[in-house]
């Protein structure tokens, strides 16, 4: 009885269908692989606390999907285009994953964007920074969610232009995301009447940054500005430190800092530093409350990615449950046409080259004095909206955009 | 001003100074391996793991229980060279006489475990450690600022690569720790406790890479993976030096530093590569190193 009455529901459920699509969850499941660094450079950013973040948002929607199960496998990239790669294709072939989440290094995202595509599997990038992954790399089958280089330039490198730094040398990490980040840079000094006067491209990751320093010491420029990440960019600031850039009257822009790096930095070494953000937990008492839970299971405090994996794992299953399909496209459309309002974004949208456009930050570290506990590190200095932060869908040369 | 293939002399002169501290570095480590290998025939891939446990033992002891730096640079080494000891009385010794890969893979897998460990504890965002009072800011010479504790580092590290060197070449102890390497059993014969003494020189050369990592601290990001980004150089300059001579790690050490932060200036993406391309080329032309002896 119990077998007819399941068939008969299915059966007017499939009929109700509109269109007729094969709407529904291939497998009865939904499976989430979380691709990230959990043992290198990027680890504390995003890595094992990622996908503690994901989990929580699992657990907040309830576990399931449509009655569809969901689950979750992890594997570490090693920063390696070619480790994720390879897991990537055996995720998709043999063990039917959905979305590929997580995506930290800009070179791991691009090379896993090409595989979804040719597979036609969804990913949401989370952790890289490289804006040409939803530029001249852009696909129909990603979305980059939290930050990108072009509003990391835009926030930071304006606001020190507009302060009086006016000649620039650039520290770049020498591959896709610095070499995205030097380049938005450039234009916003440029544009803001400023020169870049020298740059300089590291290997990543670099132990020992005295004698890059010493170069940019010597070039005199104003701005002495860091496009790196992870424990470069804490590395060169304690080396700036040591060898006084600062007091000989250099101003030290960091162009990417998450909270982790300012947290092991410390606000003696890093205060007054400005800083370009998506997220702060300690902005509303919405991101408060979440960063609250994250910290009683994490033992830390969230960083943007955290909270962006949070929030784009909410998205992705609400999209599902509303389609009632894990097809990509199908899901994709669907979260295009979804305003994102939450801890993470307010009227935050996702642009046909699948920019998730959101309000960025300008913030900056507090001073000793200022900082009450161990993560009490930022003010926001100002708000930047969205559609200010983000590169325009005029400049865009990414194929999907129809409106160039 | 002077200028050398495009670069200002001044700068020249400050990128040679700051290869020559980062050179001290190298020196110590392979002077470690060199004197673990030279004397035990133990290929050491532990000795990067070993470099971060003084580091981080540092940072942990003074945030747990106020150890100064001072008293660091003595209980740090100590402490790992004793976790040295351990491993040498439980791990290697079971595999003595067996080919060079088991001492290679057995330690390689010791670094892994302890890496992981400490990057599940501690993370890998890097732990704070302050440049000690005394050695605080700097002097301009001129041609660049020269921060007081690098100057430290380089007085500190030339001493102590000097004195293993003496106490190795030139000393009583040194030579009988020379033939038991030649010859174990002769030496068990003159009454001579060498299982006691590979031990302790195993734990020696482990001292070293600590104590390299206790200079470290105050001037690196301190973190589980600090290790491995150095280990791999250090073998270069071991290999290029020549497999377990003393006095060709330490001067090796030195000139590969000076090499690379001459790379750094005039074509920087290259400066990882050039140790190695200097590698190459001496196993190409020179099989024993520079300064090993023909086999």
């Amino acid at each position: 009885m119990t077998m007819m009455k399941k068939l008969l529901t299915s059966a007017v459920a499939s009929a109700v269908m509109v269109g007729g699509a094969q709407a529904a969850i291939s497998n009865d499941t939904v499976k989430i692989g979380y691709l990230a660094d959990m043992s290198g450079t990027y680890r504390d950013l995003a890595g094992p606390n990622g996908l503690k973040a994901m989990e929580m948002a699992i657990a907040d929607f309830g576990g399931k999907v449509k009655g569809a199960k969901i689950e979750v496998v992890s594997a570490d990239d090693r920063n390696s285009a070619d480790v994720a790669s390879s897991t990537v294709r055996r995720w998709i072939e043999n063990e039917n994953v959905d979305l590929v989440a997580g995506l930290v290094a800009s070179s791991v995202s691009i090379a896993v964007s090409d595989i979804l595509e040719e597979n036609d599997k969804l990913g949401i990038v989370s952790g890289s920074a490289a804006s040409s992954i939803t530029n001249e790399h852009c696909t129909p089958n990603h979305i980059h969610y939290v930050y990108d280089t072009y509003p990391l330039a835009n926030g930071t490198a304006n606001a020190v232009v507009k302060e009086g730094g006016k000649s620039w040398f650039i520290l770049t990490a020498d591959y896709a995301f610095g070499h995205a980040l030097e380049g938005d840079v450039t234009r916003v000094v440029e544009e803001n009447g400023g020169e870049v006067i020298g740059t300089l491209r590291h290997p990543f990751p670099t132990p020992d940054f005295s004698s890059f320093i010493l170069q940019a010491q010597a070039s005199g420029a104003d701005v002495v500005a860091l496009a790196n990440a992870g424990a470069d960019t804490t590395n060169a600031i304690n080396t700036a430190s040591e060898f006084g850039v600062t007091q000989s009257g250099q101003t030290l822009a960091a162009l990417l800092l998450f909270l982790t790096d300012v947290h092991a930095l410390g606000v003696e070494a890093a205060q007054g530093i400005q800083l370009t953000t998506g997220w702060y937990w300690d902005m509303n008492d919405e991101t408060r409350a979440w960063s609250d839970r994250f910290m009683e299971q994490t033992g830390v405090r969230p960083t943007m990615v955290h909270a962006g994996i949070y929030s784009s794992t909410l998205q992705y299953l609400e999209a599902v449950e509303a389609t009632d399909s894990d097809d990509a496209q199908t899901v994709r459309k669907q979260m295009m046409e979804t305003p994102i309002n939450d801890m993470f974004a307010t009227n935050g949208k996702i642009r046909e080259d699948g920019r998730m456009v959101h309000d960025m930050y300008l913030a900056e570290v507090k001073t000793p004095d200022e900082s009450e506990n161990e993560w009490d590190l930022y003010k926001i200095v100002r708000t930047i909206p969205g559609d200010e932060a983000y590169r325009p869908l005029s400049e865009s040369k990414c194929p999907l955009v129809s409106s160039k | 001003m002077s200028m050398i293939f495009g670069v200002p002399l001044a700068v020249l002169s400050g990128q040679l100074l700051i290869g020559v501290i980062n050179g001290a570095f190298y020196a110590l480590l392979s002077l470690g391996l060199a004197v673990i290998f030279g004397l035990l025939k133990i290929i050491n891939f532990a000795h990067g793991a070993m470099y971060m446990l003084g580091a981080m033992a540092t940072v942990i002891l003074f945030d747990n229980l106020g150890v100064n730096y001072w008293v660091a640079l003595f209980v740090a080494p100590l402490l790992v060279g004793a976790l040295g000891v351990i491993i040498e009385y439980f791990l290697l010794r079971r595999i003595a006489g067996q080919d060079h890969i088991y001492s290679l893979l057995l330690t390689f897998g010791v670094a892994l475990l302890l890496q992981g460990v400490l990057t599940n504890i501690y993370g890998v965002s890097g732990l704070r450690y302050a440049i000690p009072e005394l050695f605080k800011g700097g002097v301009n010479l001129g041609f660049m600022f020269l921060p007081y504790y690098r100057a430290w580092v380089i007085v500190v590290a030339l001493v102590v690569c000097l004195g293993t060197w003496f106490m190795i070449e030139k000393t009583k102890l040194g030579a009988y720790l020379r033939a038991g390497a030649e010859d174990a059993q002769l030496m068990q014969g003159f009454g001579i406790n060498v299982p006691l003494l590979v031990s302790l020189t195993y734990g020696f050369g482990v001292m070293l890479a600590a104590f390299a990592g206790v200079l470290a601290a105050p001037i690196y990001s301190v973190t589980p993976v600090m290790g491995s980004h150095i280990l791999i150089t250090v073998f270069a300059v071991v290999v290029i030096g020549g497999l377990g001579s003393i006095g060709g790690a330490i001067i090796t050490g030195i000139l590969m530093g000076v090499i690379e932060g001459l790379t750094k200036t005039f074509y920087p993406p290259a400066s990882t590569a050039v140790i190695f391309l200097v590698m190459v080329l001496v196993i190409m032309f020179r099989p024993s190193g520079l300064f090993g002896k023909e086999a």
